[in-house]
C-alpha cells in the first residue's frame, strides 16, 4: 500500500468512526437515567470521535508526506480539513462543557462536510507558483481553524433554535429553522445524487457556444435538465436538456444545483411524509433536556475563542502571504472580501452581544447566520466568483 | 453638572447608575431583579451632555448602535462589490462600459453605471471606512475613561442591594467567620485572585486587564486605519510595473534612477506527465499534461546607479547582487521589492532573410535584422546590397490603407526592403511581413526570403514600495493583543460580605460564567458557605414552566 | 470642566475630520504623478539624431516645450507639424523644442523626421530613464518649462496649432 492509498484508507475509517460516534451520541441522549449530562454512551462517542480525529490526522499527515505540501491546496482538501477542525474544535469544547447533545449535531454537520468535500476531484495535485510558500499551511489551517471554531457556534446555535422555537403553530422561526435544515439536508441531496451517478458513470458531452462566441464543449455528470448556450448533445442515449440557457449562466453548475435542490426536496419531504410534522418539530424532543444559558454560553465562547483565531488566519497571515505572493497585501479578491464580509459580520455579533445585549434566541440566528456566510465563502465564492482564489473546482 | 452622592460617601459623576464604590444603584431601574453590570453602571458621558452640535456629532459617533449599523452597511456594500469582477480584474484592454454589458448583460451595465466597478475606491467606501474609524474612536474614548473610572473607584464593601442583585449570588449562615474567611481568602490567593479586604469583608479580583481588551483591539484598528491613509501620501507608496527582456539593463521605476536591472534570463516551467512525482499522475492526468505552471523565474543582475544621476545619461552601474525572482520569493532591496506577476513568451529578436533569385532560387546572402535596433543597410558584397526602407514592429493596415505600427513592440514585425543587385541597380522594393509578400512596383526578380527567427522571452516585473507596511504591521499587532487579551481571560469579581451573621457571597464575570461557576464550587467547596444560584437561570425556570411541556408534546 | 469637555471634544473630531478629509482628497483630487506643475522639471541629457548631446538645464534662460512622442501615435503625428512651424516662429525668441521619442529605433524615428521634415532636435530615451523621470503614460504628453526650469502646464492628447501657438508663447523668456 502506498503511502497515498494508506492517507485515502484513514480518511474512510474517520468517516465512519464519525458516523459511530453519532450514533453513541445519540444514545447518550435518550439514556433514560442519564441526568447528569455524561454517561456510559456519551464517554464511548467521545472515544469513537478522538479515535476518528485521529486517524483523520493520519490522513492530514500521510497526505503530506505523499504529496510534500500540507493538503490544503484544493477544494477538497481544504474543505475536509475544514471538517476535521470542526471535530477537533467539538472535542475541545465538550472536555470544556461536557454536553453531548452538541455531539449529536456536531459530528453529523462534520460528515457532512466531508462528504461534501469528496464530490471533488481527490487526486493528490502538485502546485502551482503561487502556492508554492510556507504560507499555504500556515495560512490555510489557521483560517480553518478559526471557522470550525466559529461553525461550533452555529451548531450550538442550532440547539438553541430547536429547543426554543414553539412549534405549536407556523411562524417564520418555524419557517427558518425548517430552512436552515433543508440546507443541510440538500447537502447530502448533492453527496446522494453525485454519487449516484457518478456509480453509474454518467457523462455527457455537450458542445456550445460562450459568451465570447466561441464553441466550447463541456461534459456533464448529471443528466442535464438546463443545458448549455446553443448546445448539442454529442453523447449518444442521453438525456436532452429541458431548457437551455443564456451564454452568461453556467449551466452545468446550475445543472448540479437543480439537481442537490430536488435531492434534498425528496429526502425533505420523504422524511416530513414518515415524521408528519416538521423535521424541526421531530428533532426538539432530542434538546428537550438542554440547559439554554449553557448552550447560549457555549455559542459565545465558540464565537470568543474563533474570532481571533479566524483574525490571525484569515485576514493577518492572509495580508502576509497576499503581499509575498501578490504584490499586495489586500486587493479586493472576492475570497478576501468575503473573509472581511465574515470578520465584520462577527465583529457585529460581539459588539450586539456584548453592548446591546443580544443574548439567546438573537445570538443563535446570528451564529446560524454567520456559518451561512462561512460556508458561502467556502462553497460559492470558489465555485461561482471566479478570482484568484478559485482552485479549480468543477 | 450636579455630582450624586451615594450614602456610602462616594460623590458620583451625574448619570452614575451604580455608585462607583459601593455598587448601590443611584439611578436604575429597580423592576428588574438583576443588575445591568455594562460598563459598571459608570456615566457614560455622551448619554449625558446633548446640548450642541459638537456634542450631537459625538453622540451620534458614541453609540454602538450606530457603529454596528455602519459595519452591517460596509459588509453589505462589500458584498455588492463582489457580484461581478470590479475593475481592475477585467482583462486590461477593454472599456469597462462596454464589457459588463457584454458579459452580463443589462445587470452588468446596471452594475456599471451604479459605479460597482470600482466599488471599494469610491468616495462613499470610503467614507464609510472612515466613519467606522471615527466610531471606533469615539466610542472607545466615551468608555474606556468611565470603564477606568469605575474599576479603580470601586470599593471593597458592597451595598447589600448591589450583591443580592448579582447574577451569582448566596447568603449563608455560618458559625465562625473568621475560620471561613480565612480558608476562602487562603483559596482565592491560590486561584491568583487579587484580593483586598475591608473590615472583614472580601473583594478578590483577577484578569481585570481583560476589561481593557476591547479598547486595546480598537487602538491597533485605528493604528491600522492610519496606515492604510498614509498610503495616499505622496511617497509613500510605489507601484511601478517592469517590462524587461532577456539580456536587457533596464533602470528600475520608482527607484529615481537609483537601480538599474538586468533580466539574465527567464524560465516558464510546467508539470509535465512522467516528470513529476508518481503521486502527482493522476492529477496531471485529469487537467492535461503540461497544462498547470509550476514555475515562473526571472534571473536578474541588481545593479546600483554610481554617481550623479542624470536620466539619459549612460549609467555607471555597480553590481548589488544577482537573484531569481520567482512567485512567492520577490527580490527585496533597500526597502524596493521586485515582484515575479507575468511574462511573455518568445517575443520576436531578430530576424533573418535570404536574398534570392526567384528563378534560380540562387542565394545571395543573409540579412538578419535586429528588430529592437535595425541596420539601414546591409552590403552583401558582390554588389549585393539590401536597403531597409520602413520597419514597422507591431505591423497593421490603417484606416487608409497604409501600413502601419500598433506599438515599438515587435510582435508582427514588417519590413519594407529595397534590394539592390548586379542585374537591377536602381533596386526592387519589396514588403515583407510575417507570411505576406507585397511587390508594389509589379513582379521582382529577387524576394527576401525568410531564413529564421530567434526571439526572447519578457518578464512582467511589478516594482513596489510600501513605507505604510510597518505601521499596518504595529496595528495589526496591537489589534490581536487586544483581541486574544479580551477574548482569552475574563474579569472575575468575587464579593464577600459579613452581615448580621449572615454571610453574603456574590460573583460576577463579564464572560464564561459556566467557568465562573465551576471555580466557585472548588472555593466554597469544603467550607460551611452555600454555593450561590444563577438567578438567571432560576428566572427563566420560573418562568418556562408551560413551555417545558409544550416542547415536550 | 464643562467647557473643556467641549473643546477636547471639539479639538478630537477636528482632527478625524481633517484625517479623513485629507485622504479624500489626496485620494480623488491630487495627481499621483511625482512631476508636477510647478516643481522643478528633471533634468536629463540625451543624444539627438544628428549626434548632439541635449541637456535640459542647459536651457536655462529659455523655455522648453517638451514632447514626448512615439512614431505609431496618430496624434503625436498630427501635431508634429504645428509644432514644426511654430518652432520656425519662435526657435529666434527664445523657445526651444524638445521632442523625446520612447525609444524607438533609430531607423524608425529618422525615417519619420524625415517624412515631415522636422527642423527641432529630435532625442530618443532608449533606456526609459527619461520616460520615467516625467512618469509619462499616455501619449503625446507635453511639459511647458519656463526660463528657470519650472514646469509650468503639463498637457496630454492632441493640441491643434493655435494651442501649440498660444504654450510657445507662454514660455517665451
Amino acid at each position: 500500500m502506498t503511502v497515498a492509498q494508506l492517507s485515502s484508507t484513514l480518511l474512510y475509517i474517520a468517516f465512519v468512526l464519525y458516523l459511530l460516534g453519532t450514533v453513541f451520541f445519540g444514545g447518550a441522549i435518550r439514556d433514560k437515567k442519564a441526568k447528569r449530562s455524561t454517561n456510559r454512551a456519551a464517554t464511548i462517542g467521545i472515544a469513537i470521535t478522538i479515535i476518528g480525529f485521529i486517524a483523520q490526522l493520519g490522513y492530514f499527515i500521510t497526505r503530506w508526506i505523499a504529496a510534500g505540501h500540507a493538503p490544503v491546496s484544493n477544494l477538497f482538501e481544504f474543505t475536509t480539513f475544514f471538517g476535521m477542525m470542526l471535530v477537533g474544535a467539538f472535542i475541545v469544547i465538550y472536555f470544556i462543557y461536557k454536553i453531548s447533545i452538541l455531539g449529536l449535531f456536531a459530528l453529523p454537520v462534520a460528515i457532512l462536510i466531508i462528504a461534501y468535500a469528496s464530490m471533488f476531484p481527490r487526486e493528490i495535485s502538485p502546485l502551482i507558483p503561487a502556492l508554492q510558500s510556507d504560507w499555504l499551511h500556515i495560512h490555510v489551517t489557521t483560517a480553518a481553524a478559526g471557522e470550525a471554531i466559529l461553525a461550533i457556534s452555529f451548531v450550538a446555535g442550532l440547539i438553541y433554535l430547536i429547543r426554543v422555537v414553539d412549534q405549536s403553530k407556523p411562524s417564520k422561526r418555524t419557517f427558518w429553522l425548517e430552512f436552515i435544515l433543508f440546507c443541510l439536508i440538500s447537502t447530502l441531496g448533492f453527496v446522494l445524487v453525485s454519487t449516484s451517478f457518478k456509480a453509474a458513470d454518467y457523462e455527457a458531452k455537450f458542445t456550445w457556444i460562450d459568451k465570447n462566441g466561441k464553441e466550447a464543449e463541456t461534459v456533464y455528470e448529471m443528466p442535464a435538465l438546463v443545458g448549455p448556450h446553443k448546445g448539442e448533445l454529442q453523447t449518444a442515449d442521453r438525456f436532452e436538456p429541458i431548457v437551455e440557457m443564456p451564454a452568461i449562466i453556467n449551466a452545468k453548475k446550475l445543472n448540479t444545483v437543480i439537481w442537490s435542490l430536488m435531492g434534498g426536496f425528496v429526502l425533505y419531504w420523504l422524511l416530513r411524509l414518515i415524521l408528519r410534522k416538521r423535521i424541526a418539530a421531530s428533532l426538539q424532543p432530542l434538546v428537550k433536556n438542554v440547559n439554554l444559558d449553557l448552550t447560549d454560553e457555549i455559542g459565545y465562547r465558540a464565537v470568543a475563542i474563533g474570532f481571533p483565531v479566524f483574525t490571525l488566519g484569515a485576514l493577518i497571515f492572509a495580508m502576509i502571504w497576499a503581499q509575498i505572493a501578490w504584490t499586495r497585501f489586500w486587493g479586493w479578491d472576492p475570497k478576501e472580501v468575503w473573509a472581511l464580509i465574515t470578520w465584520l459580520f462577527y465583529a457585529a455579533f460581539l459588539h450586539l452581544r456584548l453592548s446591546k445585549g443580544w443574548h439567546g434566541e438573537k445570538s443563535a440566528w446570528l451564529a446560524v447566520i454567520g456559518f451561512a456566510i462561512i460556508m458561502f465563502n467556502l462553497v460559492a465564492v470558489n465555485l461561482v466568483i471566479a478570482g484568484l482564489h478559485s482552485y479549480a473546482g468543477t | 453638572m450636579e455630582k450624586v452622592k451615594c450614602e456610602c460617601g462616594h460623590v458620583n459623576p451625574h448619570g452614575t447608575v451604580l455608585c462607583e464604590s459601593c455598587g448601590k444603584p443611584i439611578a436604575e431601574d429597580s423592576t428588574k431583579k438583576l443588575l445591568d453590570m455594562r460598563y459598571e453602571g459608570s456615566a457614560r458621558r455622551s448619554q449625558t451632555y446633548n446640548k450642541t452640535i459638537v456634542d450631537k456629532i459625538w453622540n451620534f459617533f458614541s453609540s454602538v448602535k450606530v457603529g454596528v449599523w455602519l459595519i452591517v452597511i460596509t459588509l453589505l456594500a462589500s458584498a455588492i462589490g463582489t457580484i461581478y469582477p470590479q475593475e481592475m480584474y477585467i482583462p486590461p484592454n477593454v472599456t469597462p462600459a462596454e464589457y459588463y454589458e457584454d458579459q452580463y448583460g443589462w445587470t452588468g451595465k446596471l452594475y456599471y453605471e451604479l459605479g460597482f466597478h470600482n466599488l471599494y475606491g469610491s468616495w462613499w467606501y470610503m467614507l464609510l471606512i472612515a466613519s467606522i474609524g471615527v466610531s471606533l474612536v469615539i466610542c472607545s474614548l466615551d468608555r474606556v475613561v468611565p470603564l477606568y473610572r469605575a474599576l479603580k473607584n470601586q470599593g471593597v464593601v458592597r451595598h447589600e442591594t448591589f450583591l443580592r442583585r448579582q447574577r451569582l449570588f448566596s447568603a449563608s449562615k455560618v458559625d465562625n467567620y473568621d475560620k471561613l474567611f480565612a480558608e476562602v481568602k487562603e483559596k482565592l490567593a491560590k486561584r491568583r485572585y487579587h484580593i483586598r479586604e475591608e473590615n472583614g469583608n472580601i473583594l478578590a479580583e483577577k484578569g481585570r486587564f481583560s476589561r481593557w481588551g476591547p479598547y486595546v483591539n480598537h487602538i491597533g484598528l485605528i493604528i491600522f486605519l492610519i496606515g492604510a491613509m498614509l498610503r495616499f501620501v505622496p511617497g509613500m507608496y510605489v507601484d511601478e510595473v517592469l517590462w524587461i527582456r532577456e539580456g536587457e539593463t533596464k533602470e528600475i521605476p520608482g527607484t529615481n534612477g537609483k537601480y538599474f536591472l538586468k533580466n539574465e534570463k527567464f524560465t516558464f516551467e510546467v508539470y509535465e506527465k512522467d516528470k513529476e512525482k508518481e503521486v502527482f499522475q493522476e492529477a496531471i492526468d485529469r487537467v492535461g499534461s503540461g497544462m498547470v505552471a509550476k514555475n515562473y523565474q526571472s534571473d536578474v543582475v541588481l545593479y546600483e546607479r554610481v554617481g550623479p544621476i542624470v536620466p539619459g545619461e549612460e549609467p555607471k552601474l555597480k553590481k548589488v547582487k544577482d537573484y531569481k525572482i520567482r512567485v512567492n520569493e520577490p527580490l527585496k532591496y533597500d526597502h524596493y521589492a521586485l515582484y515575479q506577476v507575468d511574462f511573455k513568451m518568445n517575443e520576436p529578436n531578430k530576424m533573418s532573410f535570404h536574398l534570392v533569385d526567384k528563378k534560380t532560387n540562387e542565394q545571395f546572402g543573409l540579412v538578419t535584422v535586429d528588430l529592437r535596433n535595425p541596420q539601414s543597410a546591409y552590403d552583401l558584397g558582390n554588389g549585393y546590397r539590401v536597403e531597409l526602407l520602413s520597419y514597422f514592429p507591431d505591423f497593421y493596415f490603417d484606416e487608409n490603407g497604409n501600413p502601419a505600427t500598433k506599438s515599438k513592440i515587435p510582435n508582427n514585425p514588417a519590413f519594407v526592403f529595397k534590394m539592390m543587385t548586379p542585374d537591377k541597380p536602381e533596386g526592387e522594393v519589396s514588403f515583407v511581413a510575417i507570411r505576406q509578400t507585397i511587390e508594389p512596383f509589379g513582379d521582382n526578380q529577387y524576394k527576401m526570403a525568410f531564413a529564421g527567427l530567434e526571439t526572447k522571452n519578457v518578464s512582467g516585473l511589478t516594482v513596489r514600495r510600501d513605507f505604510t507596511l510597518w505601521i499596518l504591521g504595529v496595528g495589526g499587532t496591537i489589534f490581536m493583543i487586544g483581541l486574544i487579551q479580551g477574548m482569552y481571560w475574563n474579569h472575575r469579581r468575587i464579593w464577600l460580605k459579613h452581615v448580621n451573621g449572615e454571610v453574603l457571597f456574590a460573583a460576577h464575570t463579564n464572560k464564561n460564567w459556566y467557568g465562573l461557576k465551576n471555580e466557585i464550587r472548588q472555593i466554597i467547596d469544603g467550607t460551611e458557605l452555600v454555593m450561590p444560584v444563577d438567578q438567571v437561570e432560576e428566572a427563566k425556570k420560573g418562568a418556562r414552566g408551560g413551555d417545558d411541556s409544550g416542547a415536550a408534546k | 470642566m464643562k467647557k473643556q469637555r467641549l473643546l477636547l471634544r471639539t479639538v478630537i473630531l477636528i482632527l478625524l475630520l481633517g484625517a479623513v478629509g485629507y485622504t479624500i482628497y489626496a485620494n480623488f483630487f491630487t495627481e499621483k504623478t511625482r512631476v508636477t506643475v510647478g516643481s522643478e522639471a528633471p533634468d536629463f541629457v540625451l543624444t539627438d539624431l544628428n549626434g548632439k548631446k541635449h541637456r535640459l538645464s542647459d536651457y536655462r534662460g529659455k523655455g522648453v516645450f517638451l514632447n514626448f512622442w512615439g512614431t505609431w501615435c496618430k496624434p503625436c503625428e498630427k501635431e508634429m507639424p504645428y509644432m514644426n512651424r511654430q518652432y520656425q516662429v519662435y526657435k529666434n525668441q527664445g523657445v526651444e523644442v524638445i521632442a523625446v521619442n520612447v525609444g524607438e529605433p533609430e531607423l524608425a524615428v529618422r525615417k519619420f523626421a524625415e517624412r515631415f521634415d522636422l527642423k527641432f532636435p529630435i532625442v530618443i530615451d532608449q533606456q526609459d530613464q527619461v520616460m520615467n523621470a516625467y512618469d509619462i503614460d499616455p501619449l503625446p504628453t507635453t511639459f511647458l518649462i519656463d526660463k528657470d526650469g519650472k514646469i509650468v502646464k503639463i498637457i496630454t492628447g492632441t493640441m491643434t496649432e493655435s494651442m501649440v501657438q498660444q504654450y510657445m508663447e507662454s514660455i517665451k523668456p
